[in-house]
């Protein structure tokens, strides 16, 4: 918009989309009416609330959201557009990958008259591109006192025009036992020519900053898929990192067995981002739970319990691993300041470690950057040594 | 346990305040400094605070062990360092002045030889911050970077930076405060009068930098403890751009057109930077972020609180004053407790659900010959925070909370009549031009091209312009969804009313027919991720519920002063306080209606709830109808709650105290005049004028010229003024009707040579219970907010004092006045004339309560509550004395002319004490920073009568203090007269050596000038002179009786060596030692 050469963009085709009045049913029986911007059409799914006041892009763009409804407590969405689409096959910013994970996004206000010099589309447009459904006009303040109150709920998002009657059929979902993974995950194992040394990425939906993340340390990243014959890939790398996803890490049983596995046949480095962590807590034989609405913000807290630094933290999560079922070679290494939730853990002989917050930032604070810089520097020790 | 950092823990700590309110540093000082006291005595600290500011908050007892009401100055300081055995200095919670005065004490070996450490941020990393050289050199360590800048020490070695860095280029003061003296040189030849006025008053250092105009202006809020843990607590991002100074831009919090990328590489430059430099505590940092690309430069970093953190600390809630002295005495962030959960840690950066907005409050309509335009240099004298769900509700109750007549953005509030000119030079009013502009399709781009203000906001507006459009064409009734929508954009009923022809009483009918009702939001630092136990809420249309219940105590609502400006200030914020705080001690919960982030009244530890909205009739309301407590205190707030009183007891609502009729009684010119005639009070004669026509046949009747012209209502002063001949009286008069439409204007006989004198007091059921007398320094014209105040009273006639004693009584019967009222006089000889009388707490109610040792405003809550005591009034009979004077900010208002009169143009205020007059009254002045003559005096006096009357100390001053004096032609020619040796100059420059040249040239530092002669445009004689003694921080009296009381104080007394004494030493001992409250 800060381009006066490029015309502003057309008001006359969203105007007629977000006049529609759009419906969100929550299980317990909340309905909440507003206005509909982006893709027009039913949709159900998982309803939970991220507290960030900016980085839409990159949370709408987060394979973790993979098949939930994301609610934004900051009540204005959209002020600054939408950047140009990414190019074919690339890993440009400000996407974490190459489409809009979520099902639907819920807004207090959405914000039309988007300005910024790198815009070249609304929110709004972006989400009929890709056929998303957003609803704007709520008290997502409310909306989110809810879920707090009663924990993350399924909910129902559709047009108000649609009798109640069948949209739970004809709205679309996601299945998150199964589907959900395969949606996330390359097919192929991908290869990002960096430096000399590779790190093996484990995809369950890692967001594209992970990647990034390495590459600008010099690494090459082999990003594979978490179905994929991961010993033969881990042969080939100087270290390992298990990346984010959606989901329960307990339907991914699969690739906890295999990363169980590496635990034992792998001495290079292994690092554990979010999902990771859970995985890595899963594979050692520790047990994860469900929390009861997650944390979903860019101003999570964690303390290093080993240098008693605290660090501010992106985090994106629904789960969390039990401190107290850690095997006894296995500890943890971050808590979560607010309430006490394990935000990381280590072995204490071996080079593994994971954590269950967002180093890669995206949206959110870099302060945890340091800790893909500690990792490299790790591998590239072990892989001379 | 105490914090693991500081090793020692400091036994007896000093905290230094910020001086009376000026222009660049205000009430924000009083919260940080209270937060600070009550953190240090929640450890068992003792306290000694310095700060002449005797109506701030943390000048109280219960916040201090031991306060100084002194000059914050290195000399006094140090000595009060050694009488108190001070071990532990905090310089960050008094603003510049405090940093400044910390510096000083430190470069002069005084804090290490008194063996006083510097908790906090150390030294050396104020010293990285203030000193641009250095500052610009720690941050390209770290390759953080800012903006190309030079400091020169003189004109020539600014002017080859010039050329250097290349026009356009940004002048600044080194050290100076609020970008005093600063501005954009944008042509050559501006530069020589831009470098002389930047080199001012002190300032040796100025800085030549490359101008960033137009790109956008972000602060970041930042936390650190020793232990290196760091958090940014807030972002805000200025509306207007750079350019414009960041106290004198509308600024919302969070930022708003900055993406991720952005937000997150400012908050890591903030972070990097504040390690870098070393900063223990809360510091400020600004950035420069161009709007085309990624590009920034640091600008500054304030070591200090601000104005910044105590907005960001009331916009998220995170209590950012308190945390920074927890810092200091080397807690870590994680082991302070968050207030607000009770179960997580200040170790978080707050998660906004809300934006607020805020917006500066300006008085430049005041000041004569002052410029309107507002740029690099701050000239507003207070703010306001409007907290909401989009820009448009936001920004739609700030510009109402400015209390300057308007409903919003209303279409026509101001007539504009070069519209583009108003865009691309910013004024005050620029807001209300921008929304012209989109009426009249300008055009965003347009609009953007002129100034330079981010598109968002501009089409932000646009919502609001198109409402306007489609109210005046709707027909009534209103639908539901057209109420609800104009209601979410932040339209008050009353404008709504107005766009449709209806009156607010029927639109707030019909809206509340349909359930459109604001909701109360809460202010949980989370965005509701955990469940917050606060009591910090505001309201808005965009919520579906209520997220706090009303409770069933016993209650009261106090409604608190709304935004500083001239003439209601932080004494008002310390009446409303105190109200709290007596009500809550009576056992009733206190609820707290104010949205100024300035003050301590929206503390969140203060009152029981705090509801940070508009004092308007809607707001108070629906806040009454929702919590309905058992009353609501209209009368500590100052003006702004007080003109609701009426409204509000015919709505219904229960005022406590006096009644509502009453007030209105005392308020309303022709009502309270035959109250006072039947009383048989007298007064000077008066009339109404309705047509400007009328005027000349009214003065005629009044016994002619000097009148004075007022609208009833008033306050401050606002548009009140003296007319010494009939085309002043017309243009007083064509201003009057702008200010106030709804009331006509009252002319009386102005009284020269008239002592002021008043009685602040509080009545109890029509009966005077309490009561305190002062005089003024100055004759009566000078408005009494600008006045020096004397208590107790040293020159008036016993029969005087009992006569305003008596009439203090009268009134309070005949209007069964219950709570706090003021009363001002005229006094001539014995004859006593009641000029006003507000029913209400008086600016002079802080003053009076504590040199007296009485709360009076403490005292008119209980009473207004129904609870009594008895009370010995011993204010006449006091062992000291104590001195009010007033703070001027002439020097931050380039061509103001700093001549005082009936119309108030002080900013703050000091109260002092002494032994005697001339002590109190050089402690009063110091403390407003007056330096005392040491080189040479210049006179210009006036008519002949006032030239002779300065004889005497004319005389004192030449043969006593030994000080040559420079004289304009008439004076010199008086004192040639009667043998004072003095030198001639001239009134303006051009022939011979004039007034102007001695003051530059440096052989004049004292300058008393008292004009009664007034040019055909009604101007005030010597002009030229008055701004040159400003604009060159030469102290300037404009007053014969205050320049006489200043040569006879140091006559007697030398400023060098005066007592210094806490507050407790003069009020707690002999007489007064039963009489605290």
């Amino acid at each position: 918009m800060n381009d006066p050469d490029r015309p502003e963009p057309s008001k006359v085709q969203p105007e007629a989309a977000r006049n529609t009045a759009v419906l969100l049913r929550l299980d317990d029986g909340t309905q909440m009416q507003g206005r509909a911007f982006g893709a027009v059409k039913p949709v159900r799914g998982e309803v939970v609330f991220n507290t960030t006041m900016t980085g839409y892009v990159e949370a709408l763009t987060d394979p973790s959201y993979r098949g939930q409804i994301l609610v934004l407590t900051y009540p204005l969405a959209g002020n600054y557009g939408v950047p140009p689409p990414r190019r074919p096959g690339s890993l440009d910013r400000p996407y974490e990958s190459d489409r809009i994970q979520v099902q639907a996004l819920v807004v207090q206000h959405y914000v039309d008259a988007y300005s910024h010099h790198e815009a070249r589309r609304s929110l709004h447009e972006w989400l009929s591109a890709e056929g998303v459904p957003g609803l704007t006009g709520v008290d997502t303040r409310s909306l989110t006192r809810r879920l707090r109150e009663h924990g993350t709920m399924q909910g129902l998002l559709y047009p108000a025009s649609m009798s109640k009657d069948g949209v739970r059929e004809r709205s679309g979902a996601v299945d998150m036992r199964e589907e959900v993974f395969r949606l996330v995950a390359p097919r192929e194992p991908v290869r990002y020519e960096g430096g000399k040394l590779t790190v093996l990425l484990i995809d369950a939906g890692a967001k594209d900053n992970i990647a990034r993340s390495l590459l600008a340390r010099g690494a090459s990243v082999l990003r594979a898929p978490w179905h994929a014959e991961l010993a033969g890939l881990a042969a080939q790398a100087d270290g390992i990192l298990i990346g984010n996803g959606p989901g329960d890490p307990k339907d991914l049983a699969p690739l906890v067995a295999q990363v169980r596995s590496l635990l034992e046949s792998y001495r290079k480095p292994i690092f554990g981002v979010c999902l990771g962590n859970q995985i890595l807590a899963l594979a050692a034989g520790a047990d994860t739970y469900k929390l009861p609405y997650g944390h979903r913000g860019v101003n999570q807290p964690v303390q290093d319990l080993l240098t008693r630094r605290c660090y501010i933290t992106s985090q994106n999560h629904g789960y969390a691993v039990i401190d107290e079922s850690l095997p006894k070679d296995w500890e943890p290494w971050f808590v979560n300041v607010n309430d006490g939730t394990n935000e990381g853990i280590r072995s204490r002989h071996r080079p593994h470690f994971s954590i269950q917050f967002h180093p890669e930032a995206s949206p959110g604070p870099e302060d945890t950057g340091f800790l893909f810089d500690d990792f490299m520097h790790l591998v590239e020790s072990m892989a001379q040594g | 346990m105490f914090g693991v950092h500081l090793p020692r823990k400091p036994r007896r700590v000093m905290v230094l305040g910020s001086g009376a309110l000026q222009i660049g540093q205000a009430g924000e000082f009083d919260y940080s400094g209270s937060q600070a006291l009550k953190a240090l005595r929640e450890e068992g600290i003792a306290t000694v605070l310095v700060n002449p500011n005797i109506a701030t908050i943390q000048t109280s007892r219960e916040l201090a062990d031991r306060i100084y009401l002194v000059a914050v100055t290195p000399e006094l300081v140090e000595r009060i360092i050694v009488k108190e055995n001070v071990d532990a200095i905090l310089l960050s919670f008094g603003g510049q002045t405090a940093l400044n005065c910390g510096l000083a004490l430190h470069d002069a070996g005084m804090l290490s030889k008194d063996g006083v450490r510097v908790l906090g941020t150390p030294i050396d990393a104020i010293r990285d911050t203030e000193d641009r050289h250095l500052f610009v050199e720690r941050l390209a360590e770290i390759g953080v970077k800012t903006a190309r800048s030079r400091a020169c020490h003189t004109p020539e070695e600014a002017r080859a930076a010039i050329r250097e860095i290349g026009l356009p280029v940004m002048l600044r003061g080194g050290y100076a405060l609020g970008g005093k003296g600063s501005g954009i040189v944008r042509v050559e030849a501006e530069i020589d009068a831009a470098l002389r006025r930047v080199l001012s008053g002190g300032v040796t250092q100025v800085l030549v930098e490359e101008c960033l105009e137009g790109w956008k202006e972000i602060e970041y809020e930042v936390v650190r403890d020793a232990r290196d843990n760091c958090v940014t607590v807030c972002n805000m991002e200025n509306f207007d751009p750079m350019g414009i100074h960041t106290g004198d831009s509308i600024v919302v919090a969070p930022s708003q057109t900055l993406n991720n990328a952005e937000y997150q590489l400012l908050r890591s430059v903030a972070i990097r930077t504040i390690r870098h430099l070393g900063i223990v505590g809360e510091c400020n940092i600004q950035y420069a972020l161009d709007p085309k690309s990624a590009d920034y430069r640091v600008i500054e970093v304030n070591a200090r609180l601000s104005r910044s953190s105590a907005l960001a600390s009331k916009a998220t809630g995170y209590p950012l004053a308190y945390v920074a002295a927890k810092l200091a005495l080397g807690y870590a962030l994680t082991e302070i407790p968050n207030g607000i959960t009770r179960r997580t840690t200040a170790f978080f950066e707050p998660a906004l659900d809300y934006l607020v907005c805020k917006f500066p409050r300006w008085d430049l309509g005041k000041f004569h010959g002052a410029s309107t335009r507002i740029g690099s240099e701050m000239k507003s004298v207070g703010e306001v925070m409007a907290i909401g769900r989009t820009f448009a509700e936001v920004i739609q109750k700030a510009v109402r909370m400015l209390d300057i007549g308007v409903r919003g953005l209303d279409p026509g509030a101001f007539q504009f009549d070069d519209l583009r000119d108003q865009l691309r030079n910013a004024t005050p009013l620029r807001i209300f031009a921008i929304a012209q502009s989109i009426r009249d399709g300008i055009g965003i781009d347009a609009i953007h091209d002129l100034t330079r203000i981010d598109r968002w906001f501009l089409r932000a507006i646009e919502p609001v312009v198109e409402m306007h459009g489609r109210l005046a064409r709707s027909t009534l009734p209103l639908s539901a969804d057209l109420l609800r929508d104009v209601k979410r954009l932040g339209f008050s009923d009353q404008a709504v009313g107005k766009l449709t022809g209806a009156d607010a009483e029927a639109i707030r009918a019909a809206r509340k027919a349909h359930g459109i009702e604001s909701r109360f939001a809460q202010i949980d630092t989370m965005a509701g991720e955990f469940p917050a136990d606060t009591n910090y809420l505001y309201a808005t249309y965009h919520a579906d519920g209520f997220d706090v219940a009303p409770s069933r105590h016993k209650k009261v609502l106090i409604l608190g002063s709304g935004t500083y400006r001239i003439g209601s200030s932080v004494e008002f914020d310390w009446c409303a306080v105190n109200a709290a705080q007596a009500a809550s001690a009576l056992g009733y919960e206190t609820i707290m209606l104010n949205y100024n982030p300035e003050t301590v009244s929206t503390d969140y530890d203060i009152c029981d709830r705090l509801y940070f909205d508009e004092i308007s009739l809607e707001t108070v309301l629906d806040l009454y109808e929702y919590e309905r407590p058992d009353g609501v205190v209209v009368s500590m707030g100052g003006q702004v709650p007080n003109n609701l009183a009426m409204r509000l007891a015919k709505a219904g609502v229960r005022v406590l105290g006096t009644s509502a009729e009453s007030i209105d009684k005392a308020e309303d010119r022709a009502k309270f005049s035959s109250l006072l005639d039947e009383l048989k009070i007298d007064q000077p004669r008066w009339s109404h004028v309705i047509h400007a026509a009328q005027a000349d046949r009214t003065v005629e009747q009044l016994g002619g010229f000097p009148v004075l012209v007022r609208p009833s209502y008033v306050l401050s002063g606002a548009a009140m003024a003296i007319a010494h001949e009939p085309i002043a009286l017309r243009r007083i008069l064509a201003r009057a009707s702008v200010v106030s439409p709804e009331y006509p204007v009252v002319i009386s006989k102005f009284e020269t040579h008239a002592r002021e004198v008043e009685i602040d007091a509080v009545a109890d059921r029509g009966k005077l219970v309490l009561w305190a007398i002062s005089e003024h320094i100055e004759d009566a014209g000078v408005h009494s907010g600008d006045s020096t105040l004397v208590l107790p009273p040293q020159t008036l006639y016993i029969a005087t004092i009992r006569r305003v004693r008596q009439i203090a009584v009268k009134l309070a019967r005949a209007l069964h006045i219950t709570g706090p009222f003021n009363v001002q006089f005229l006094a001539r000889h014995n004859a006593v004339k009641v000029i006003e009388c507000n029913l209400r707490a008086s600016r002079s109610f802080p003053f009076v309560s504590k040199v007296i040792g009485e709360n009076f405003a403490a005292e008119a809550t209980r009473r207004m509550l129904g609870v009594s005591r008895e009370i010995v009034n011993r204010s006449l009979d006091l062992d000291y004395v104590g001195v009010k004077a007033p703070m001027f900010s002439f020097s931050r208002l380039a061509g103001a002319d700093p001549m005082l009169g009936v119309e108030m143009l002080s900013t703050g205020e000091v109260g002092c004490l002494g032994r005697d007059l001339h002590e109190a009254l050089l402690h009063g002045l110091l403390a407003t920073g007056m330096r005392f003559p040491r080189k040479g005096v210049l006179l210009s006096l006036g008519p002949v009568a006032d030239k002779y009357w300065f004889a005497d100390e004319a005389r004192i001053i030449a043969n006593e203090l030994q000080l040559p004096i420079y004289a304009t032609r008439g004076t010199a020619e008086m004192l040639g007269e009667i043998g004072i040796p003095c030198t001639t100059v001239e009134k303006s420059s051009g022939t011979g050596v004039s007034g102007l040249d001695v003051i530059e040239q440096g052989r004049v530092d004292f300058v008393i000038n008292v004009v009664r002669e007034y040019d055909q445009f009604g101007r005030p004689d010597v002009y030229w002179i008055r701004r040159q003694a400003v604009d060159l921080g030469v102290p300037l009296i404009t007053d014969l009786p205050l320049a006489r009381a200043i040569v006879e104080a140091l006559r007697w007394r030398k400023p060098s060596s005066l007592e210094v004494l806490a507050l407790d030493d003069y009020v707690g001992s002999g007489l007064e030692t039963d009489s605290r409250s």
